[in-house]
């Protein structure tokens, strides 16, 4: 009884989440390719500026460029973070589990901008140094919840598993993984958020993003640049973490 | 089974893979550069070009020396694991040392234009060092206070190699030089910045944890209202305040004598109390959440009042927890402060962001080290105090 009215309460909580998201995605959008129809209202509210519309680049463009440095670098991250956290938790790598953990918890204490300042001379301007420092950063927090993730599986069950004649590979696909995958997902909703946030950062080293107008509104003295990129950077990066919410209530539900 | 086999020569395959590793560097890596001036880009020295030979001869004997920690023959493993760690002292000096020495050397006859910078063997051998003494500490279940007396060792050595003239010709030690004492000015702005976020942050965080724990309706609210905040990307915040606060200075200017204006210090520090409440309020709250209920009843038992119960038995309690939460939002506002110089806040990040736009990498790098060394710093000192607060006996 109480069960069926706090799962109705749940079921209530989540309809309306998903009205919340449906709008945020729609004003993701809409802003996104209209931001030029408001450019009267920016005119209203900063009527010094001469030019209240960054006009340099289309934001869809911004947008896109943003929404690419992030999934290149995420996808890098999650391939060698996930292969990383599998091979210190297996017989072969166990060994390296202890300096790997620590490496990626001193890592997350060094500030993802300074990492991004670090890159430059590495990689030079552009493109490259972001990816780098992006890829590098996003890797920890990948790393510490896949091996944190699959530590969480009982040892019991995994016996049970075994006792099923499941061979190793079995295991760690049918139970393992599934069983990790919530905390892994979260790993990566970390990545992914601070690296929204940093690809905006990455303007300053040279690469395009949803940053340039922000910076360039900074350097200017430009309030409507700087409220243009905000708003967009802004929303996409609430949206991106209410999808991955929604992506890990999914597999806790499901596993 | 490769591994099988090579387990009976190597006893440490941690401590293999990193040789393995700072071996090739030196072999592929430049160790330091050599540029005619401070903008254009650098000839690559190696290792052995830039060593003399008698730090050559060191350099091997600490190798061999780790190899012979690394094998599992002559010595047993507890051995090997000292004779690691003791390694990394002469290493960590070795790289400084040669480094400085060489600049001195390379530009005894060049022009005063000529620079040096340290290259990528520079770093990885830097690096190394500190995994192999990582390594070493772990293996040896070393306790928080003689890891923290390697690390001041650690730091003597360095801080030595700093101390005279020796790195005093490299490149960005000259930037350091000309910025002085507008180094120390950014120094102390920077943790100025840090600590006038922490302190409201904590004013306003403990209480709202301490709500969320008595309240538990209000509870998801307010972590789903927080949480957005620490989902915003920080430059986004600092951007969205300028224009609401230099209004409200341009409103009530009696705000704005105070220094309340869309740049600078004000969006600074509201942003990074916003961006603080979250790891507080969350770490309140479950730190108290975590006070078992024995020790609540045997509280009441004794008669305290609720507010004896709070002060002296569930704070006490929570304390570690509370601190762990400090511990991350004190590592995160030293990062954050960097992206606030964006919008003139001051800091490391001032020294960065102009480093950036003249394409002068040392003025970069002379904001970026200085601020991983505050974070880690402040990471181990916090984690030090979270320790401390644990109840003798779970320690």
């Amino acid at each position: 009884m109480n069960g069926a009215i706090h799962g109705a309460r749940r079921l209530r909580a989540a309809s309306a989440g998903n009205g919340v998201l449906g709008v945020l995605i729609v004003l993701l959008i809409g802003l996104t390719l209209g931001m030029g129809q408001l450019e009267p209202l920016f005119r209203a509210l900063f009527p010094d500026l001469g030019n209240p519309l960054y006009a340099r680049d289309s934001f869809l463009n911004l947008m896109l460029a943003h929404i690419g440095l992030v999934l290149m670098s995420s996808l890098i991250s999650v391939t060698i973070g996930v292969a990383a956290g599998l091979f210190v938790t297996r017989p072969v790598g166990r060994e390296f589990e202890p300096m790997v953990s620590s490496l990626a918890a001193i890592g997350q204490t060094f500030p993802p901008a300074a990492v991004l300042a670090i890159a430059v001379p590495l990689a030079g301007f552009g493109f490259a140094p972001t990816i780098i420092a992006l890829s590098l950063y996003g890797l920890l927090p990948v790393i510490q919840n896949t091996i944190a993730g699959l530590g969480t599986v009982p040892r019991t069950t995994l016996e049970a598993a075994r006792g099923n004649g499941m061979n190793r590979w079995q295991i760690l696909r049918r139970v393992e993984l599934p069983l990790a995958m919530p905390v892994i997902i979260a790993g990566i909703r970390i990545s992914v958020i601070v690296n929204i946030g940093t690809a905006t950062i990455g303007s300053t080293v040279g690469a395009k993003s949803l940053g340039t107008p922000l910076i360039a509104g900074l350097v200017g003295n430009n309030l409507a640049y700087v409220i243009q990129g905000a708003l967009l950077v802004g929303l996409l990066a609430i949206v991106t973490d209410l999808l991955f919410e929604r992506l890990e209530r999914r597999y806790s539900f499901g596993g | 089974m490769a591994s099988v086999a090579s387990h009976r020569w190597v006893g440490n395959r941690v401590l293999m893979t990193l040789l393995v590793a700072a071996v090739a560097s030196v072999g592929l890596l430049p160790f330091a550069s050599l540029s005619p001036n401070r903008l254009a880009s650098g000839q690559s020295v190696m290792l052995w070009q830039a060593l003399a030979s008698w730090q050559l001869a060191a350099l091997a004997l600490i190798g061999m020396a780790l190899l012979i920690a690394a094998l599992a023959k002559p010595m047993d493993p507890r051995a090997s694991q000292w004779l690691a760690l003791a390694a990394t002292l002469p290493l960590l000096a070795l790289d400084f040392y040669g480094l400085g020495d060489y600049a001195h050397r390379a530009l005894v006859d060049a022009s005063p234009a000529a620079r040096v910078s340290q290259g990528a063997t520079f770093w990885i051998l830097l690096l190394v060092s500190a995994l192999i003494a990582i390594d070493a500490l772990q293996r040896l279940r070393l306790g928080l206070i003689q890891r923290a007396l390697y690390g001041a060792l650690a730091l003597a050595v360095i801080g030595i190699c700093f101390s005279g003239e020796l790195l005093a010709p490299l490149s960005i030690m000259r930037e350091f030089a000309n910025q002085e004492e507008n180094f120390v000015d950014q120094l102390i702005r920077h943790l100025l910045l840090v600590g006038g976020a922490l302190l409201p942050a904590l004013l306003i965080g403990l209480p709202l944890g301490l709500l969320a724990n008595r309240r538990a309706r209000l509870r998801n609210g307010l972590f789903s209202v927080l949480n957005v905040f620490q989902t915003l990307p920080s430059i986004a915040v600092f951007g969205l305040l300028i224009a609401p606060l230099s209004a409200l200075g341009r409103a009530a200017p009696w705000l704005g004598e105070l220094g309340v204006s869309g740049i600078g210090v004000a969006p600074a520090i509201i942003a990074l109390v916003l961006y603080s409440l979250l790891p507080i309020v969350r770490n309140t709250y479950s730190g108290l959440a975590g006070v078992s209920s024995g020790a609540l009843e045997a509280a009441r038992g004794m008669g305290m009042t609720p507010r004896q119960i709070l002060w002296q038995v569930e704070i006490p309690l929570a304390l570690p927890v509370i601190l762990s939460g400090l511990r991350i939002v004190t590592v995160q506002a030293i990062g954050l402060v960097v992206v606030a110089a964006l919008i003139g806040a001051g800091g490391f990040g001032a020294f960065i962001f102009q480093g950036l736009g003249q394409y002068a990498i040392d003025l970069v790098l002379l904001g970026a080290i200085p601020t991983i060394v505050l974070a880690v710093i402040a990471d181990f000192v916090l984690q030090i105090l979270v320790s401390l607060s644990r109840p003798s006996g779970t320690r």
